[in-house]
């Protein structure tokens, strides 16, 4: 079963530069594994400037560059804590973050197993991000992170998607596993221009 | 004067000038690892102090619970009314340039400074 929300574009021209970072979250604390999110995403964000040159007589080719790393470490950063509240505690499916680039877009992907429970939840943020208006959700989000004791902001997404004009979409597809039976993996997506 | 200190990051509360300074890299667990930084803002609004200067110059770095919890202070702050916030921050970091505008919708008079 595969199910897509959002804007979510399977890959038609392979990436020829790409990197992809794997991980298992019940393998270490999940202190030390929070660290490591940030870690990651700097890392991404570093190694990309590689293909962004700075010229010292063009001016605009260094705000382009800062522009583009901390949004790259931005984004990374929340799809990973993302996946990291997400996935399925009760199996050991690695965490997957791949960025590719193309000509004029780059794409920062996310793949987690996910929970029957959150799977609800997930689709329902998904809902409300298609639904209503970011800067009434922004305003909900906050008031309700005051109110509530979990560890979630709901501003992750939002942000993404409104401070970062991204594109953002999201893939759901049951895999046949041994144990239990089947998984539900989801990937999201996000497509930003460069 | 009060302090959270970290290695990644710091919170510094200076009460003779009624300044908390931000600094470094938040990238902190949810509401469980904010917690001290959130209970810190609850005992500056409880002094009652007719002015707060929240400066995020040095805050290069914050995760969207980070801002949540700026959000969370910054409402707080609305909804008392009588406290004034000046909030400084650095327009080359990028997600200060993109939130002034939504800290501004959480709480109209807030007046705003690039340092």
């Amino acid at each position: 079963m595969k199910q897509i929300f959002g804007e979510y574009a399977e890959e038609t021209v392979k990436s020829k530069e790409f990197l992809k970072i794997g991980f298992t979250p019940n393998s270490t604390q999940l202190q030390q594994r929070w660290r490591n999110n940030g870690l990651s995403a700097d890392f991404l964000a570093d190694y990309l400037t590689t293909f962004f040159p700075i010229d010292d007589n063009e001016p605009s080719t260094l705000q382009r560059a800062t522009e583009l790393k901390g949004a790259v470490s931005y984004i990374a950063n929340e799809l990973l804590e993302n996946s990291m509240k997400f996935h399925n505690p009760n199996d050991d499916y690695p965490i997957t973050l791949e960025v590719k680039l193309y000509n004029e877009h780059l794409v920062l992907c996310v793949t987690n197993s996910i929970s029957p429970a959150n799977l609800l939840k997930f689709q329902s943020i998904i809902h409300d991000l298609e639904h209503i208006e970011p800067q009434e959700l922004y305003v909900r989000q906050i008031k309700q992170a005051s109110k509530n004791d979990g560890n979630s902001s709901g501003l992750g997404l939002l942000t993404i998607i409104d401070d970062y004009e991204a594109k953002i979409g999201w893939k759901f597809e049951t895999i046949q596993t041994q144990k239990p039976t089947e998984q539900t993996l989801v990937t999201t997506m996000v497509q930003l221009s460069i | 004067m009060k302090k959270i200190i970290n290695k990644k990051y710091s919170v510094i509360y200076d009460d003779t000038t009624n300044t908390i300074i931000c600094s470094g890299v938040m990238r902190l667990n949810g509401k469980t690892e904010y917690e001290p930084i959130l209970q810190l803002f609850k005992q500056i609004v409880q002094q009652e102090p007719s002015q707060i200067t929240l400066n995020l110059q040095q805050l290069e770095t914050i995760n969207s619970y980070g801002i949540s919890m700026l959000g969370q202070f910054i409402s707080s702050l609305e909804r008392k009314k009588t406290i004034k916030l000046l909030l400084q921050g650095n327009k080359n970091i990028s997600w200060q340039q993109k939130w002034i505008n939504n800290f501004q919708r959480l709480m109209p008079a807030l007046q705003f400074e690039w340092i």
